[in-house]
């Protein structure tokens, strides 16, 4: 079970306050009218799934309801940051992802 | 019965309190501080239960969680039955009932005993697979046979009459294990002031130091530890918890103790006492002080009840003052065992031999076995056990210097106990939940714990580092490391002083050889529980399995309640030996959650019986109570499901509620509908953008029904919402839905439009809602009100009002799920059942009559209403569910769902589309999720044109009405389809609008 720091709280509560929402960094395309089936199917049904660091999407829903992200680890589960909603991550590791 | 191998004296037991217990249905006595194991072989029960396959006698062997065999059902009344009780880890109290759980009809004369005998040849592994599977019709009668034969206890057939607990901890150094190393660490941490956690399994604390021979600090270690646990409670910092087996090592340093409360008191918990306690610890460091197992060497028989581990003997003379036999041989590779023999001889049996594998040891022990005039047979090994139901002697052979052959000529001895030391494997169990991969070490012989993963540090015999010097010295270092990396200043100190002993190398040996070749030969057990021998493990990597966690799987090796805490490391030995690599490429052993078992109790903790999960009840639940009223479960809420009146059937009670709805006016509860408060001015915008329809133009005072829908454009949730205000509404959701509809707004406005001025707040719990509906709905609500204008001007349809209703503010929204004239009255839901009362009072020359979910459904369905994860299910768009009105592909955004639903797949030809259905015969009620088919008659697989969503009969309409899916319904109306039926009934029916009672929708506008 996880213990997650959320950035708006500004303190380490359990999982269980907490749900995740899939994978971080996916906008919703800005003019969706004009997206070809492809690209509506990329943004809607694919993700990247990585071995190593992965940006994900979680809410503190049994908390302060705010929605912000974490980079994990999805092998040795262990969360490098939690950072708000428009900051940007400071680990990346592009060459992990699978 | 007298207990005749117990001690006259010595051991930590009473023996001034002897305490009466029964196993098998015989009266048995122990004393005070025994465990069910140590009272047993007091006794001199030799044999515990049956094995799993071949139904051999098995004994105990161990004296703690590594113990294979001795699984007890214990418990005196069918409530407090408890199935797989490890006997060497249950303290016995007075009464305790226990019996063997396999073993039919008793373990000592046991039915499937000829199958060990006679058929173990033609049980290789995998036979219960191969052989029973086939032919699978006859599978029920072999597994009951099986299963009857080889069962592992059974669960109580009554409620758990005991309370179990669980309570969340947060510390700064979690401290697993009470032996010299976890001692040491906590005696060096406790001046900090950090919070401390010292678990430990057992019942006593101090682990092998309650059964060492050693000085420390110029004290007996039993004694020394004795005054280490008295120092540790004097801090108020420090939690001591004994019979507390830390059983999981999860995520961020996240650890669950299974504390056994009154296990060890009595047959169920008195006073109010906890059963057991599951402590959920988040614990800034953790100290992994684990010890290790003894194990046990592979050769023939070896399974004989009177086989025991080296360390077991020990333990069962010098803590519980029981000599389980009176002549022993021991067979060591190491050092370490020669204590057994040496305790042995000091309880005054005789020591047949000590048979060591070794070609020359020379360690001091060599030398003091010598001086005590015990004979030492060096370079040899016991390759084989003989006996019946107890060992009666033993086949002693020279051996190779590298274990591989006999060598010698084969020499019998007598004895009547075999104790065997193969080394010691460390408990590397916890670190292994974390995800680390542990590591081989030659110069250990076993695996030790590798590269960790979370904050963990380790101290002694986990590490592999054996001597009591070692252990005190690393649990010290450990310790203080602990406490400083978790943020506390402490001192330095050095480890407790104990004489370091000059110990020669063991022996890397396994298994045994034997003149006959391994399948030839007597069996060779490995995993004793699972009856896994080293011809099956031989057998698995001929066949092809290479890998060891495929050998594992294919033998069921480690798979047992002990997780081959005895077992794995031999059988990777061996399978290893067999592929002729060596262990660590073999493969590695992973243990996983839990160390030993836990029970449901404790795992589930108060969260039982009507805490299993949280009820929601509305502010009127009461009145529907002593109404009589039945209750459907809708997410958590309790809603009324129907009113029965004496002597109705269920369609009895749905046709009074729906004719009465229709013919006068029904209430409802509907204060479950989710209600989420919606402010801002950015609100109006929002809601076009999360609904399909146009928000712009809704005026105050005025209410429009929206259907949301997912980005892939399929309908996830509907309801009526309310401009309160220029920048204010109120959305209302499914009952089911609230929360998910909640979290969808927020998601959008946090991740995707935060520049949006908009703020959602759930208020379903604040109003209580009562909807009456009903051509004179409007006669009650005018008998409760004087200050709102209900004339069909003043108050029109889809419109809504404050004011005051029954003397209470009130919201009152004439909006309508029955397509009556209705209308839903919103107060204060602590006014809420008052208003209720009184609207029953005002309603009561109308014959009001309260409906429920049912009549609901029903009521909306002669509408042609959907409900939202009945009539659709997560692949259906609105035009679908010919809903196509309700989306507004004009707005100037791109709302949710308007992308989705033009996709390809979203506007071919042949989507299944909501109909209306007809029967042919005017009763006939089609089951829902029935399928639709052009031709009953074609053979199967039919083509499935789709289900049925909603049916039910309207007594309204004296017939039967149907909502489905047909594939291209909507350009079928008029035809008919065929509903083929599991019972062989088919029910013809035609294809219609849904809409079938008052189609022009004048009702609910009068
Ligand atoms: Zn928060």
């Amino acid at each position: 079970m996880f213990y997650i720091y959320c950035p708006y709280c500004e303190e380490h509560r359990e999982e269980e306050e907490f749900h995740a929402s899939g994978e971080a960094h996916i906008p919703r395309p800005s003019d969706p009218d004009n997206c070809t089936d492809a690209e509506w199917g990329e943004y809607l049904f694919f993700r990247t799934n990585p071995r190593g660091l992965h940006h994900e999407l979680w809410v503190h829903g049994i908390g302060c309801r705010k929605f912000f992200n974490i980079t994990r680890d999805t092998v040795s589960y262990e969360i490098k940051e939690t950072y708000k909603i428009g900051a940007k991550p400071q680990f990346t590791h592009a060459e992990e992802k699978v | 019965m007298t207990q005749k191998n117990r001690l006259a004296s010595g051991g930590r037991i009473d023996h001034q309190r002897p305490l009466n217990f029964t196993y098998n249905g015989k009266a048995l006595t122990g004393f005070h501080g025994d465990t069910v194991a140590s009272a047993l072989l007091a006794n001199g029960v030799d044999i515990v239960g049956r094995s799993f396959k071949y139904s051999r006698p098995r004994g105990i062997m161990a004296a703690g969680a590594e113990e294979p065999n001795a699984l007890l059902q214990l418990g005196a009344t069918e409530a407090t039955q408890t199935p797989n009780v490890r006997a060497t880890q249950q303290d016995l109290f007075e009464g305790l009932v226990a019996s063997s759980t396999n073993g039919w009809p008793s373990p000592e004369n046991d039915a499937m005993g000829f199958v060990g005998k006679v058929g173990a040849r033609f049980m290789p592994p995998g036979f219960y697979y191969k052989t029973f599977m086939f032919p699978q019709s006859m599978w029920g009668t072999y597994e009951k046979f099986i299963r009857k034969a080889a069962g592992f206890g059974r669960s109580s057939l009554e409620s758990d009459v005991d309370v179990y607990d669980n309570i969340n901890q947060h510390a700064d150094v979690l401290i697993v294990g009470a032996g010299p190393a976890g001692l040491s660490a906590a005696l060096a941490a406790a001046k900090s002031g950090a919070r401390i956690i010292l678990a430990d399994e057992q019942s006593e604390m101090g682990g092998s130091l309650l059964d060492s021979p050693a000085l420390i600090d110029g004290q007996p270690a039993d004694e020394w530890a004795v005054s280490a646990i008295e120092e540790l409670s004097s801090f108020d910092n420090v939690m001591l918890l004994s019979r507390s087996t830390v059983n999981g090592y999860h995520d961020h340093n996240f650890l669950t103790i299974h504390e056994r409360c009154t296990d060890h008191v009595s047959d169920c918990a008195v006073n109010g006492q906890i059963r057991q306690r599951m402590h959920r610890v988040r614990a800034k460091w953790v100290v992994l002080a684990t010890g290790s197992h003894e194990r046990p060497l592979v050769f023939g028989n070896n399974d004989i009840p009177g086989v025991m581990l080296a360390s077991a003997v020990s333990t069962y003379i010098r803590r519980y003052a029981v000599a389980p036999g009176n002549k022993l041989v021991l067979m060591t590779t190491n050092d370490n065992a020669y204590q057994a023999a040496f305790d042995w001889a000091d309880a005054g049996h005789e020591v047949v031999a000590i048979v060591d594998t070794r070609a020359n040891p020379s360690g001091a022990c060599v030398e003091a076995a010598k001086s005590r005039g015990l004979k030492v047979i060096i370079g040899s090994a016991v390759i084989e056990a003989k006996g019946d139901k107890r060992v009666n002697g033993v086949l002693i052979a020279g051996i190779d210097e590298v274990g591989e052959k006999v060598t010698g000529s084969v020499e019998p001895y007598d004895c009547d106990i075999l104790a065997s030391s193969g080394g010691w494997s460390p408990a590397i169990h916890l670190s292994c939940h974390t995800g680390s991969r542990p590591v081989w070490s030659d110069e250990v012989i076993g695996f030790v714990p590798g590269e960790t993963v979370q904050k963990q540090l380790s101290a002694g015999a986990i590490n592999g580092s054996f001597s009591l010097e070692s252990c005190l010295k690393e649990g010290t270092e450990q310790g203080l490391i602990a406490i400083r990396n978790a943020g506390f200043d402490i001192e330095d100190r050095s480890a407790p002083k104990t004489a370091p002993v000059n110990e020669d190398r063991a022996m890397a040996l396994f298994h045994i050889p034997h003149t006959k070749s391994t399948s030839r030969g007597p069996k060779q057990f490995v995993d004793f529980q699972n009856d896994v021998t080293a011809s099956a493990i031989e057998l698995a990597t001929r066949e092809g399995f290479e890998s060891i966690e495929h050998v594992k799987r294919y033998t069921a090796m480690g798979f047992g309640t002990d997780q081959g805490k005895t077992g794995n490391i031999n059988g990777m030995a061996i399978a290893a030996k067999s592929l002729n690599k060596s262990i660590p490429e073999t493969g590695t052993t992973i243990f996983r959650p839990n160390y030993t078992p836990v029970t449901f109790g404790a795992i589930t903790g108060r969260n039982v019986g009507e805490l299993f999960d949280p009820e929601r009840y509305t502010a009127i639940h009461r009145w529907h109570v002593e109404q009589g009223a039945l209750f459907e479960d809708v997410g958590q809420w309790k809603r009324p499901w129907y009113y029965p009146k004496a002597g109705e059937s269920i369609q009895d009670t749905l046709n009074r509620e729906c004719t009465a709805t229709r013919e006068s006016v029904g209430i409802l509860d509907a204060s479950t509908l989710g209600k989420i408060d919606i402010q801002g001015k950015d609100a109006r915008e929002f809601l076009g953008r999360v609904y399909t329809n146009a928000w712009a133009k809704l005026a105050i005072g005025k209410c429009r029904y929206g259907l949301m829908c997912g980005e892939d454009g399929m309908v996830f949730d509907d309801g009526v919402t309310a401009c309160l205000g220029e920048n204010h509404f109120l959305m209302t959701t499914t009952t089911g839905g609230a929360a998910r509809v909640l979290s969808w707004l927020e998601i959008y406005h946090q991740t995707e439009w935060p520049e949006m001025e908009v703020y959602f707040n759930s208020v379903t719990d604040h109003w209580s809602t009562a909807t009456i509906s009903g051509p004179n709905a409007r006669k009650v609500l005018a008998k409760l009100t004087d200050d709102i204008e209900l004339d069909a001007e003043s108050f029109k349809f889809m419109d809504w009002h404050t004011g005051t209703v029954a003397g209470v503010p009130a919201r009152v929204f004439r909006i309508s799920f029955t397509g009556e004239l209705s209308y839903e009255i919103n107060v204060s839901a602590n006014y809420g059942l008052a208003v209720w009362e009184k609207i029953m009072e005002a309603g009561s020359e109308f014959n009001i009559t309260p409906y429920g979910t049912e009549s609901m459904h029903v009521l909306r369905a002669e509408k042609g209403f959907i409900i939202v994860g009945q009539d659709t299910d997560g692949s259906v768009h609105p035009h679908d569910i010919n809903h196509g009105w309700a989306v507004v592909d004009s707005k100037p955004f791109s709302f949710i769902g308007k992308r989705g639903m033009k996709r390809a797949d979203c506007v071919r030809p042949n989507r299944k589309q909501l109909v209306g259905l007809k029967t042919k015969v005017p009763d006939a009620v089609i089951p829902e999720g029935a399928q639709a088919v052009n031709d009953f008659e074609q053979p199967v697989p039919m083509d499935m044109l789709g289900h049925v969503t909603s049916s039910y009969y309207s007594a309204n309409l004296g017939r039967s009405i149907a909502m489905g899916m047909i594939k291209s319904g909507l350009s079928r109306i008029g035809e008919t389809v065929y509903y083929p039926l599991a019972d062989g009934r088919v029910i013809e029916a035609e294809i219609c609008s849904p809409v079938f009672y008052d189609p022009k929708g004048e009702r609910q506008r009068v």
